[in-house]
């Protein structure tokens, strides 16, 4: 265990890089689902298919290919794109193609009673959609959010195989310098639950305040700490 | 713009390798499969059992491994199995660490499909006086599973994506061949092209699949 | 509206319906379920559009536009400018949840009559007020009755000062205890305003008692049309009679 400690501060140097690069992919996922949600459910056919093609492709095709062909291939096109740049744009792409999915559900899961009225009372179609749409929308789409904010922070130890630094490049450095990558391995999977912990929390704090301003009536916070009671009985195990 | 030219002879060539690197990667997936549908149900049931301390343990188990990244997984278990005398192939050690990690995600599906049926099922069983094997084999387990089946479907697919990983621990999957045969040549284009492709092919057709036992078996 | 017909894959809903309707004129429409009242309320405010017929609502046609002479199919902005005079409430209120009730109410005087927040907020107090919830204006939709809801969804559409009113069974979704409180608002608006009002209704004893004219409707077509005193107190048609009888047995 001592043999890591002078290797410390660089390893948790790394968090910062994969805060960064998760933080800025969940930024740029969120507007690119929206883009592509209006796209595909658009009344115009190309953009209906140009989204349909980039969903498509995002999530028929693994994230590390993805990733590969941004590093590998764009530089033969003549894009040459840093590395924090191609792992935030992938991970952006690929995320916000998932997400997507979750917006236009959400969107319409809204009651067509709600549309209606606005129509009835002679709202434009902006105001409608920002002031009446969205606000309702929105509570629907944090847990989601939530998990895919998770998801980021998982997705982004594999920018680790484009040579960003983030923690779990680190680690690998470390390893080949030392060895004990059991040990450095463990560590850092570790870290990455307390910092996948940390996020869920601070998405049900979100969770809170969004459905608070949506209307809904949110109870006490403490009933989503409680974990809930199963639906399925205990004695179901035991005859 | 000089990367513009697909070069057809060079895709053709390097097209066997990949096939072959697909092979791996199917195997993959449906090793990793047998092994993450039948513990993913055994993590779900110790879970919800109640049992003290090994439900907890469990119930940790399967939120950690969900948690964290399976690249680093990947590289813990193929790391440290060998320090305890488990000598595994990289793709056996593959298999075994995406087994698991999946394992977890399952586990999390089948407790949704369960607690997704009415909990008046379970009471309601009960006192009509049939024994819990049969609440489970006629009352339980025919609700849960059109519920958990796309699910687990999709999970397979999710699996099948994760495989690349696998390729950082020198598996000859698709992904290692394309990147190999890149690196060979300095053409990365048709290479990672194609192994995108064969990516796509086959999970867009396996999700239409699914999506077709689904319509056929909701009534 | 004339020669109106819409019907929905093979189901036709609406068969060829004439209808004139004056300006203050108070009508209510009764009918069994699926015989296309609630349609044509629809079109009146051009949430449906009608396979064929025209629709004209004080002097300008709702899908259709004069040019040259001659009439010609329209699209939606035409149908926008064209329905504004018409305002409805629907039978599940349909409010904006995330909203209080005085916002309700305010959002779309501030949106379409482009008045400053200031203003729109006294009229929305005032409308309030007038159908009896001026306490609970800082309330959301969660917070309220249905009846409550219901008079201010009410209140929400009479912001706009439209000249034709429509009502979608605005009390079948209520409790029976609540519905009085919304029928009182709807006898005052009858009374005191000189806007149109047109309500699909199963209350058949307040339609006779507040409207100028009753429509009966049966599978697509209306078959009887005339003061309450007649529809109702003396029916015409055995349809007609087997409605009424049946609505009675309640």
């Amino acid at each position: 265990m001592d043999a890591i400690l002078p290797y410390l501060p660089f390893l948790l140097g790394g968090i910062s890089v994969t805060l960064q690069i998760t933080f800025a992919a969940i930024a740029l996922a969120v507007p690119v689902a929206f883009v592509l949600a209006a796209g595909r459910m658009s009344r115009w056919a190309p953009a209906r298919w140009g989204a349909g093609f980039v969903i498509e492709t995002f999530r028929g095709t693994s994230a590390v290919v993805q990733l590969f062909w941004a590093f590998y291939v764009l530089p033969f096109f003549g894009i040459n794109l840093s590395p924090m740049v191609c792992g935030i744009l992938v991970l952006g792409l690929n995320e916000g193609s998932f997400f997507s999915e979750v917006v236009r559900a959400s969107l319409k899961s809204i009651p067509p009673g709600q549309r209606e009225a606005a129509a009835a009372l002679h709202l434009p179609g902006f105001y409608t959609f920002r002031r009446v749409i969205l606000p309702q929308a929105l509570p629907v789409m944090v847990p989601p959010f939530g998990n895919a904010l998770v998801l980021m922070l998982k997705f982004s130890a594999l920018v680790s195989l484009v040579t960003i630094q983030d923690l779990t490049f680190r680690a690998g450095l470390i390893t080949t310098s030392i060895g004990r990558s059991g040990e450095v391995y463990g560590i850092v999977l570790v870290i990455y639950f307390v910092m996948a912990l940390a996020l869920a929390a601070a998405v049900m704090v979100l969770e809170y305040y969004v459905n608070r301003a949506a209307g809904r009536d949110v109870g006490a916070l403490r009933s989503f700490f409680s974990g809930g009671r199963s639906t399925v009985p205990a004695w179901a195990f035991w005859r | 713009m000089s990367g513009f030219s697909w070069d057809w002879a060079f895709a053709w060539s390097v097209l066997p390798a990949l096939l072959e690197g697909l092979s791996v990667t199917v195997q993959a997936t449906a090793a990793g499969s047998l092994i993450a549908l039948p513990f993913g149900l055994l993590w779900c049931i110790l879970r919800l059992a109640d049992i003290p301390v090994l439900s907890f343990v469990v119930r940790f188990m399967v939120e950690f491994l969900r948690g964290t990244p399976f690249l680093v997984q990947l590289y813990f278990i193929f790391y440290v199995l060998p320090k305890y005398g488990i000598i595994f192939s990289p793709l056996a050690t593959g298999i075994f660490a995406l087994g698991v990690y999946s394992s977890a995600r399952a586990a999390e599906f089948y407790r949704a499909a369960l607690e997704a049926i009415p909990a008046g099922q379970w009471e309601a069983s009960l006192t009509l006086g049939l024994p819990i094997g049969k609440v489970w084999t006629r009352i339980i387990l025919p609700q849960m599973w059109p519920i958990v089946a796309p699910m687990l479907g999709n999970l397979v697919i999710a699996m099948f994506k994760d495989t690349a990983v696998l390729s950082t621990i020198t598996v000859l999957e698709v992904v290692a061949r394309a990147k190999d045969a890149g690196f060979q040549t300095f053409r990365y284009l048709e290479p990672l092209t194609i192994a995108g492709i064969l990516f796509w092919i086959v999970s867009y057709s396996a999700a239409r699949f699914l999506r077709r036992l689904e319509d056929r078996h909701a009534r | 509206m004339r020669d109106v017909r819409k019907a929905f894959d093979t189901r036709v809903v609406l068969d060829g319906i004439d209808l004139d309707v004056k300006a203050g004129e108070k009508v209510a429409l009764i009918g069994p379920s699926g015989s296309g009242k609630t349609t044509i309320l629809r079109m009146a405010i051009g949430l449906t559009r009608p396979d064929r017929g025209t629709i004209e609502i004080a002097g300008r046609y709702l899908w259709h536009e004069m040019r040259n002479g001659r009439l010609e199919p329209a699209g939606e902005r035409n149908a926008r400018l064209a329905r504004r005079p018409v305002g409805m409430v629907f039978q599940q209120f349909n409010l904006f949840p995330h909203m209080t009730a005085l916002e309700n109410v305010r959002e779309p005087i501030v949106q379409v009559l482009k008045l400053s927040r200031a203003e729109a907020d006294e009229r929305a107090v005032e409308l309030l007020r007038q159908v009896g919830l001026s306490e609970h204006r800082g309330k959301r939709p969660g917070q309220l009755s249905g009846g409550q809801q219901q008079r201010v969804a009410i209140a929400r559409s009479l912001g706009l000062r439209p000249k034709v009113m429509l009502f979608d069974e605005v009390t079948s979704a209520l409790d029976p205890e609540l519905v009085g409180e919304v029928l009182l608002v709807l006898r005052e608006l009858a009374h005191a305003t000189d806007m149109a009002m047109l309500l699909v209704t199963h209350e058949i004893n307040f339609a006779a008692d507040i409207a100028d004219r009753v429509l009966m409707f049966d599978a697509g077509k209306i078959i009887e049309d005339g003061p309450p005193s007649q529809v109702i107190r003396d029916p015409q048609m055995p349809r007609t009679k087997q409605f009424l009888r049946a609505v009675n047995e309640r």
